[in-house]
């Protein structure tokens, strides 16, 4: 093990080269490539604003993301709370002195980027907690002081977040670390009794709520109420998705998005523009490799030799997933409108950002599978 | 981690998996979740969301049915079409409608009312319904629109066709005018209703509302793809509409116009026809006002003007003015003797002035004439209009005789059907007395009659078509004033005219009628007469009175006989004339206007071969031998003029349309 260990923490650069997962990276290079030709759809079939963006960002990301496997997974672990501590950081910062738009203070300004840090929060819980109980035992999971510390380490950030007011990102947040704290090992009961608690102050929680939010999970209930109105999205989205067809109706040519009926095609409705476009056929090619993707990340994590590695990677391979199935069960009606992008193909820095340094950590996770952490 | 660790760590990690199995099912499931609800939507529920789709990004635009227009008869356009320039908003492609009102205000210069007035109008349409800001832009201001379109997001400048009649005043009670489509007129009217779009102008009045129906057109269809702010991005379809049919009238403009010159803005009308096809040529009702002030809504001074005028312009007084005819009945009165026989011409009456006068049942019934005419036969009676004469004809015809002649001669009853709000008048019986009044009928109204006054009430039109069949030798005419190319040639008429007058004879001898040799709808000019010496003798006298002297129209007779015509003066008391009154004598411009006489005339001509009728009417004119004739005079002159013209034309009308 020593052995292993020591050999692969001092593997040249094409040894950690070749144990790259090639895979994955195809993925990501496919979700690029075919999310910047959805923003050039997106602006109309111009090369303009959003899509120039969208690939510089994304080129530079990727290679950020290259960089980051090549740090060992050590250094990931050591500074996992340090992460942690900065993001939380910058999240006051935001609130205090954060750039308002739509009613929203969620951005820093850092002059080269206008950086949302609650989106940063979505990766540095699951670093945070993967730190956290690498060390615990199994039997001391469940003692109350390892449940009270977690849980206030996410409450800090999700209370911020949702004050800015975004509802969205707080509850993705909310449930990457309930995914760490499930994988932790957390007696089932907690859950179970957690979950009946919110259900039953669920109504309390509603009337706390912004009244276009409340709108929202009103209009969700039933679109139809008022169509120019609150389910103005919620329908032209299905009505875009479904007149997609099997086979879409043809790159550059979604009326409902090239005639601006969709509501934020460049972000959270990017895939109603994809799936409007391509149809039935796109979508589920799209499903397939955010699918293969996700089963990359999971698989790498349960080669990790190390728990911290394991808990990051599922962790992150998980919320992944519930990003993604959040934002598409919202453009196809089946959840209310909340502001969740699609990892990837959505048009905005922090979102891609945030998702990049996650994916690149697992890619570390990959190089180093053998690292042991004490 | 090593030792004890070793064991922890196992157990750790298979808790790990254990959980991240089960998570991954649900994970599973979520993601087929989602599979199925693409399918349901993409694949199941494809034609509802496409049709969905459709409906977002395309928009129907019905647009206006380009109206029919009126051509006279010789084809110059009296109600046309113009391009005029509009403004449209829809308010539900407006995204802040007050701004744009503003803004919309400062450029077109509207004033504070008409803003009030649009944002009532806008409340209480449909979001979806275009709102006309404005319906007669100038060009400029057009220019100006287009100008900042840009920053007037919902505003849509457009180019419509509006009505416009040349002829101003000419044509007025003729054609009627158009204006906005009242809820009224989409009650009353399906075709208005099923072609209505915001802005439609549909008759209101005379022809342009009796033919409303041939003349509104059909809507075009423009279908447009729209982006999801209603802005047009471009268009799909565009299915033209038919324009309505163009209708020919048997008017003739100049002649049209030339009697408006000739009654110069009094009160009055003149109507002009041809004996044989019926075709009226003129027909004017004076006074008469701008159509075209009303095509974009009349402003309410102007209105009130008009309403208010006591010369009645709003009323056509052609066809709905009743008046006492006056002595333009005698002709038909001296016809209807001799018909039934209780009079010959040799019959002489005395009339001895206002010293004298006929007394029935100690009522007094005086000549006009306050010497008295002396003895006069029927031939100098209609010549010289002697009422006495006719008192005692009227008293041995009896009211209910001429009332057969004159309804066969076209009195009480329409002219031209359906097209106008045409009155039918009275022409009084014993019977009509009863019924509508309740009374018995008594012999000193048979005498007044006999003089057109009285009960009698007709319309200048109608006294024209009575001149009309007087001047045909005495047969049925079917007036028209809407051309018609199946019409019979002038021979064939006169020809069957003849056939009708042999028909007539032997009506008279024998019973047996060969009428099932007729086609029913061809036209078959009847006679209208018993004796056809009788229509003669009544037209030599009616020549008389304008040729001869002593004859009332006589100072008003043109001896070429090219031009040369017939006529008869009528004068009709408006009200009973006092003892005290007659003693007075007044000259007419000497009595109140509204207690004046109406002046008439009657007439046809060229005497050798007549073709045209005339019936002049002049309110409070007075006499009609000192009004109303020289305005025949001059207008005989000018008509007959115009008679090969129009001859020439008829034969291009006929040919042209047949192809």
């Amino acid at each position: 093990m020593f052995i292993q260990s020591s050999l692969s923490e001092k593997s040249t650069f094409f040894q950690k080269l070749r144990s790259f997962d090639y895979i994955m990276l195809l993925c990501i290079l496919v979700l690029g490539i075919v999310s910047s030709f959805a923003m050039y759809s997106t602006d109309g079939g111009e090369l303009r604003y959003h899509t120039e963006s969208h690939i510089i960002r994304f080129v530079i990301f990727f290679m950020m993301m290259i960089f980051i496997s090549f740090i060992n997974i050590k250094t990931w672990h050591t500074f996992g709370y340090l992460f942690y501590i900065i993001v939380l950081g910058l999240l006051i910062w935001a609130s205090l002195f954060g750039i308002t738009a739509q009613g929203s203070q969620r951005w820093i300004n850092l002059y080269f980027i206008n950086l949302q840090p609650s989106e940063l929060m979505k990766i540095a819980i699951i670093l945070c907690f993967a730190k956290y109980f690498h060390r615990i035992q199994l039997s001391n999971v469940n003692r109350l002081k390892n449940i009270i510390i977690p849980l206030l380490i996410l409450f800090i950030p999700i209370a911020l977040v949702i004050s800015q007011p975004d509802l969205g990102t707080s509850i993705l947040i909310a449930l990457s670390g309930i995914i760490v704290l499930w994988l932790a090992g957390i007696n089932i009961k907690y859950f179970f009794y957690s979950s009946l608690v919110f259900i039953i102050s669920a109504p309390f929680v509603i009337s706390f709520l912004k009244p276009y939010q409340k709108l929202r999970i009103l209009t969700f209930f039933d679109p139809d109420k008022d169509p120019l109105g609150a389910g103005y999205q919620i329908i032209q989205s299905k009505i875009a998705v479904g007149s997609g067809g099997l086979t879409g109706k043809g790159y550059l040519k979604g009326t409902q998005g090239y005639l601006e009926f969709l509501p934020e095609k460049h972000t959270d409705f990017i895939f109603t523009l994809f799936s409007e476009e391509f149809g039935f056929l796109g979508s589920i090619f799209l499903l397939i490799v955010y699918a293969i993707l996700i089963y990359r990340i999971l698989k790498i994590g349960s080669l990790s030799r190390s728990f911290f590695g394991k808990f990051f990677c599922y962790g992150f391979g998980s919320a992944i997933f519930v990003y993604i199935t959040v934002n598409m069960s919202m453009v196809l009606g089946l959840l209310p409108i909340v502001g969740s992008p699609l990892p990837i193909m959505s048009y905005g820095g922090s979102s891609m950002l945030a998702t990049m340094i996650g994916l690149g950590i697992v890619m570390s996770t990959k190089i180093y599978e053998r690292q042991l952490i004490s | 981690m090593i030792g004890s660790g070793e064991d922890s760590g196992f157990k750790k990690s298979n808790t790990i998996n254990r959980r991240m199995f089960i998570f991954a099912a649900a994970k599973a499931v979520v993601f087929f979740g989602i599979v199925g609800r693409l399918f349901s939507l993409q694949i199941s529920e494809n034609k509802k969301y496409l049709t969905l789709s459709d409906k977002n990004r395309l928009r129907e635009a019905r647009l206006p049915p380009v109206r029919g227009e009126f051509v006279d008869y010789f084809g110059n356009r009296i109600a046309k079409n113009l391009t005029v320039y509009q403004l449209h908003v829809v308010p539900e492609q407006v995204e802040d409608f007050k701004t744009l009102m503003v803004r919309l205000k400062d450029i077109l210069n509207l004033n504070d009312d008409r803003l009030q007035d649009l944002i009532k109008k806008k409340n209480q349409q449909k979001p979806w319904e275009t709102l006309i800001v404005s319906e007669n832009l100038t060009w400029d201001e057009f220019s100006k629109i287009n100008f900042y379109l840009h920053e007037l997001s919902g505003a849509r400048p457009v180019l419509t066709v509006g009505r416009n009649y040349p002829y101003s005043e000419t044509y007025t009670h003729v054609l009627g005018y158009v204006s906005e489509a009242s809820v009224n007129d989409l009650v009353s009217n399906e075709t208005i209703k099923d072609r209505n779009v915001p802005g439609l102008r549909v008759g209101k009045t005379g022809l342009e509302k009796a033919l409303e129906n041939e003349l509104i057109g059909t809507n075009g269809v423009q279908r447009f793809e729209v982006n999801a702010y209603g802005k047009r991005i471009n268009q799909i379809d565009f299915k033209e509409g038919e324009q309505g049919k163009t209708i020919k009238l048997t008017i003739d403009t100049e002649i049209q116009k030339y009697t408006q010159e000739l009654l110069n803005k009094r009160a009055g009308s003149i109507s002009v026809m041809d004996i044989y096809t019926g075709e009226i040529i003129a027909m004017n009702s004076s006074p008469s006002f701008d159509p075209n002030l009303f095509l974009y809504g009349i402003e309410k001074n102007k209105w009130n003007e008009i309403k208010k005028d006591p010369l009645k312009p709003l009323l056509n007084k052609t066809v709905s003015g009743l008046y006492s005819p006056g002595s333009t009945i005698k002709p038909l009165v001296a016809l209807s003797a001799l018909e039934n026989d209780v009079i010959t011409t040799n019959l002489k009456v005395n009339c001895r002035g206002h010293k004298h006068p006929l007394e029935l049942y100690g009522m007094k019934y005086h000549c006009w004439k306050k010497q008295g005419h002396g003895y006069m036969s029927l031939q100098n009676a209609i010549k010289q209009s002697c009422d006495t004469y006719f008192y005692e004809a009227a008293r041995l015809l009896g009211v209910d005789r001429l009332n057969v002649t004159a309804k066969k001669f076209g009195l009480g009853n329409v002219v031209l059907g359906e097209y106008f709000n045409e009155k039918k008048g009275v022409v009084p019986s014993t019977k009509w007395k009863k019924e509508a009044i309740g009374q018995n009928w008594y012999l000193g109204e048979t005498l007044i009659n006999g003089i057109g006054q009285g009960y009698i009430q007709t319309t200048p039109l109608q006294l024209c078509l009575m001149t009309a069949q007087l001047a045909n030798g005495g047969h049925k005419i079917y007036p028209k004033i809407i051309f018609d190319n199946k019409q019979d040639a002038i021979e064939d008429i006169k020809r069957k005219m003849k056939f009708a007058e042999e028909k007539n004879d032997e009506d008279s001898k024998l019973l047996s009628a060969t009428e099932k040799f007729f086609n029913p709808n061809e036209k078959t000019y009847e006679a209208l007469y018993r004796n056809k010496e009788n229509v003669k003798f009544v037209l030599d006298a009616m020549f008389k009175s304008t040729n001869e002297l002593y004859g009332t129209s006589f100072s008003s007779r043109i001896e070429d006989p090219k031009y040369q015509f017939a006529g008869k003066t009528g004068t009709a008391q408006v009200k009973r004339i006092t003892e005290a009154e007659r003693e007075l004598d007044l000259k007419t411009d000497q009595i109140p206007y509204k207690q004046r006489d109406h002046a008439w005339y009657i007439a046809f001509g060229p005497y050798k071969d007549p073709r045209y009728a005339v019936s002049i009417l002049v309110e409070h004119g007075g006499s009609g031998s000192s009004t109303a004739a020289p305005i025949a005079k001059k207008l005989f002159k000018f008509l007959i003029d115009r008679h090969e013209l129009r001859e020439k034309t008829k034969k291009r009308n006929l040919t042209n349309i047949n192809i």
